[in-house]
């Protein structure tokens, strides 16, 4: 039999079993409301707003203008790239530790491949591919240890962190290696439109997660892995070369990352990117993607990243240092999280 | 039914009237205006076992969680020991003495059997645990359980689910405990294995322990129970009738609202010139099983039967490569399938409906729909992107054809009871365009008005050119839809013959024999 069967095919006997009916709204209108997509990101919606009226009125006119705005996309769009792989990740049930190295190790490798020899006699795009096949690389050979050499994705990525950082400040010899490109420069920090070239990067790799997430293939067995490996894998699903790439995605986005840092700060540095994972992990989880996977949304995502640039961006507004922002930042993961559990339980009471 | 004449005279009987340990009346309980329970009416009385019926959603694990203190009823009342109480949390359940087996055990793999016996409530003096004596006292409970083999040190996590069921049973016990509440205990556990828990039942009612247990097994009701309550949509359709006195007939239709046959759709003959489609050829599996062969033909049925470890499972999990063949091959219309690749099986034509649903088969917060395009979720994309609309179609298609309820593709499947879910699968592998389909244990956890119709689909798949392979622990399946049996017993193939020639008795004693040889 090829085709699915049709009703006059496959009548079925004519009793059938009384299915629970209604059961799934066994939850008070609140929590349906907020376990729906749109209400979990009303909920992120409103805490970006709450932060938004407390920089306005706190900080005044220097927070409510269209050029801060600017500087809070562009403080977010780093740590947003990256997030955009991270959910994936997450989605899938695994996670990636090592983001930030990667990044670091990016930016080494770029800028030392930019000033031997090749920056008179090649254009700096080559700069740029350098980095990002970094980041893809070091994502493979993450996603190799983890899917067919079966190690905990923790470890894997942890052994990466520690060794990515290791290989980046050996290639540095502990120096700041100057981006000496002034087209590439000038092009990272460039606008279009009025909106920086770095906004734009976030804004089309987040669009870009968000189609593959939700209308792809790729995205959906994304998300089969993450809600139940087992039945993924039985459904004929390769599960092992799914989450291969899935880390090839982190490392890359890593490597884009990499790029818009050396664009920000015109230096490559072994030092980039240390401890961007926490944030980039925290951003994930306060925009409502589960750890232990199956749920997750980009949007989601994109507002945890926002949250905490608007945060960063009122606390420096008012003159308080970063340790208070740390504390800030620590308070408003355990809400979120509380919030979640609260709010989006999933699936029925059975 | 001479064991149960025994416990009535045991019991302690003031003139007609037996004091009620549990009198339960019009418990109402709703979730956000859906109502779980609508009136139920329950009394279990010291010493009796009593099993509560009803199909999936009736209300049988809400009533459990009201009894455990897990939830609260909105109205009615709970009088235990002729007081009327409030549970409001598991441990005042315990205090009182009730303890709650659930259906997922509640054991912690990585502890002893000793350490989770007395787990929450460690036998200790200043902080340090006393274990010598917590071991003494595990001993003593698992005697009493008849378990008296069991090592208190062995670690849980070693142990068969059987084993699991006889610890949270001891640690039930080491609280002192007038009433245990059993959530369909016989699930996870072979013929054997329930005779074993029918044994420890008895112990307990002996000792004055009331069980209340429960299940969808007829069967277990005639061999254990003394009272039955049977629920329907929330409500007892009858609450305490003997079980003595009641047909089989009666508590179906009480179960169901309506009569049901169980009995097994006709076999169809199958067509002299049917092509062979499956081939599996000296298949084996280092340590498991060895040298299993057998063939398929399009619309024919194979079934597997054989106790629990005999390895059946495995077999049909090796067939589809999901566990890697050591030796022999598998071919399905010639072609050979490359070992250890669910992926190349799948893309034979081999799909599987695995024995655990839930945990292995289905994506349970994902909708309907998405469960039954898993398998070809490639064939509704473009370049990769894909069309939802023409999922949702497809699998509303395929509701409708194996009355799929609810029919609504969009549901989670998480949220449908045992029959539905494993429709699902069934329709995965429809949609997917299977030409095997490898059934492990396919009603399991499915209640039995539901498995008629779950025998009619598969018969009927049958009939449309599959070829079908089941697995059951319960025989009388095998028997009922399979035209071959094989035999299977401690990992090889007994004997391979058409259904029609042997009955559940012979199987039962080829297996034993082949188990002692």
């Amino acid at each position: 039999m090829s085709e699915p069967l049709t009703t006059p095919d496959l009548g079925g006997p004519p009793t059938s079993v009384n299915a629970p009916s209604g059961r799934n709204s066994e939850k008070t209108g609140l929590q349906k409301i907020m376990s729906g997509s749109v209400g979990r990101n009303l909920g992120l919606v409103l805490a970006l707003l709450l932060l938004v009226v407390v920089g306005a009125v706190t900080a005044g006119e220097s927070f409510t203008t269209f050029s801060n705005a600017l500087v809070i996309l562009r403080q977010a769009s780093i740590i947003g790239v990256v997030s955009i792989g991270m959910t994936l990740v997450i989605i899938a049930g695994g996670i990636d530790l090592s983001v930030g190295s990667v990044l670091g190790l990016a930016s080494i490798v770029a800028t030392l491949a930019a000033i031997q020899d090749l920056a008179d006699q090649t254009h700096w795009i080559v700069m740029i591919v350098i980095a990002l096949a970094v980041g893809l690389g070091a994502g493979l050979i993450n996603g190799v240890v983890i899917a067919y050499g079966n190690v905990v994705a923790f470890m894997a990525t942890l052994a990466m962190l520690v060794a990515a950082r290791g290989l980046a400040e050996i290639l540095a010899e502990r120096r700041t290696l100057i981006v000496e490109d002034r087209g590439f420069v000038s092009f990272m920090n460039s606008d279009v439109i009025g909106v920086d070239v770095l906004i734009w990067i976030f804004a089309i790799v987040a669009a870009l997660g968000w189609v593959i997430l939700n209308r792809t293939t790729f995205g959906r067995r994304t998300v089969a892995i993450g809600g139940n490996r087992e039945a993924a894998r039985l459904a004929g699903i390769n599960v092992k070369r799914h989450t291969m790439w899935l880390y090839a995605i982190a490392g890359l986005c890593a490597g884009i990352g990499a790029v818009m840092i050396l664009g920000r700060t015109t230096a490559g540095s072994s030092t980039h990117g240390q401890l961007l994972e926490l944030d980039v992990i925290a951003a994930v989880v306060v925009g409502g993607t589960l750890l232990v996977g199956g749920r997750g949304t980009i949007t989601g995502t994109v507002f945890g990243v926002l949250i905490f640039a608007t945060l960063t961006n009122v606390f420096v507004q008012n003159n308080l240092t970063s340790s208070v922002q740390a504390v800030a930042k620590g308070i408003i993961i355990v809400v979120a999280v509380l919030l979640q559990q609260r709010f989006a339980k999933p699936g029925g009471r059975d | 039914m001479r064991r149960k004449q025994a416990c009535y005279g045991r019991r302690v009987i003031k003139g007609d009237q037996v004091s009620a340990l549990l009198e339960v009346r019009g418990i109402t309980k709703s979730f956000a205006g859906v109502h779980a329970l609508r009136g139920v009416d329950l009394d279990v009385r010291p010493g009796e076992v009593h099993c509560v019926l009803g199909q999936n959603g009736a209300g049988k694990s809400t009533l459990i969680k009201t009894l455990a203190g897990v939830h609260r009823p909105d109205q009615g009342s709970i009088a235990w020991q002729g007081e009327v109480v409030e549970i409001p949390t598991p441990e005042a359940a315990l205090e009182l003495g009730i303890a709650t087996m659930y259906q997922e055990l509640d054991v912690v793999d990585g502890l002893t059997i000793s350490e989770n016996i007395f787990l929450g409530h460690e036998l200790a003096r200043g902080g340090f645990t006393k274990r010598s004596e917590a071991a003494r006292q595990t001993t003593e409970l698992l005697r009493r359980l008849g378990h008296a083999n069991l090592s208190p040190h062995t670690e849980v996590g070693q142990l068969s689910a059987a084993n699991k069921q006889i610890v949270s049973m001891a640690r039930a016990l080491s609280h002192d405990i007038k009433l245990i509440i059993m959530d369909e205990p016989s699930a996870v556990l072979d013929t054997e294995e329930v005779k074993n828990l029918f044994h420890v039942v008895k112990e307990l009612t002996s000792e004055g322990i009331a069980v209340v247990y429960i299940t969808h097994r007829l069967e277990e009701i005639r061999q254990i129970g003394d009272r039955i309550t049977v629920l329907k949509d929330g409500r007892s359709m009858a609450s305490g009738i003997p079980v003595a006195d009641t047909p089989t007939a009666d508590l179906i239709r009480l179960m169901t609202g309506r009569e049901v046959a169980n009995v097994f759709p006709p076999a169809v003959p199958i067509a002299a010139d049917a092509p062979l489609v499956l081939d599996v050829d000296g298949l084996g599996l280092a340590g498991v099983f060895s040298d299993v062969s057998f063939t398929v033909r399009a619309g024919e049925i194979v079934g597997l039967a054989g106790l629990v470890g005999s390895g059946r499972s495995e077999i049909i999990e090796t067939v589809y490569g999901a566990r890697k063949a050591t030796a022999g091959t598998v071919s399905v219309g010639g072609k050979k399938l490359r070992r250890g690749s669910v992926v190349s099986a799948v893309e034979a034509g081999i799909g599987l409906s695995p024995e655990e649903r839930k945990s292995q088969g289905l994506v349970l917060d994902e909708p309907i729909f998405v469960n039954v395009t898993l398998s070809s979720v490639s064939r509704f994309a473009k370049a990769g992107f894909l069309d939802e609309r023409a999922e949702r179609k497809v699998a509303s298609e395929q509701i409708e054809a194996l009355e799929l309820r609810p029919a609504n593709p969009d549901r989670a499947a998480r949220t449908l009871s045992g029959g539905n879910q494993q429709k699902i699968l069934l329709a995965r592998w429809l949609v997917h365009g299977t030409r095997v389909l490898l059934l492990d244990e396919p009603t399991r956890g499915v209640d039995v008005g539901a498995r008629a119709e779950i025998y009619t689909l598969i018969r009927r798949l049958a009939a449309a050119g599959n070829a079908v392979v089941i697995v059951s622990s319960e025989i009388e399946e095998v028997l009922g839809l399979a035209d071959t049996v094989l035999i299977i017993s401690d990992g090889r193939v007994l004997q391979t013959l058409p259904a029609s020639q042997i009955d559940e008795h012979g199987v039962l004693d080829l297996v034993m024999k082949g188990t002692a040889a």
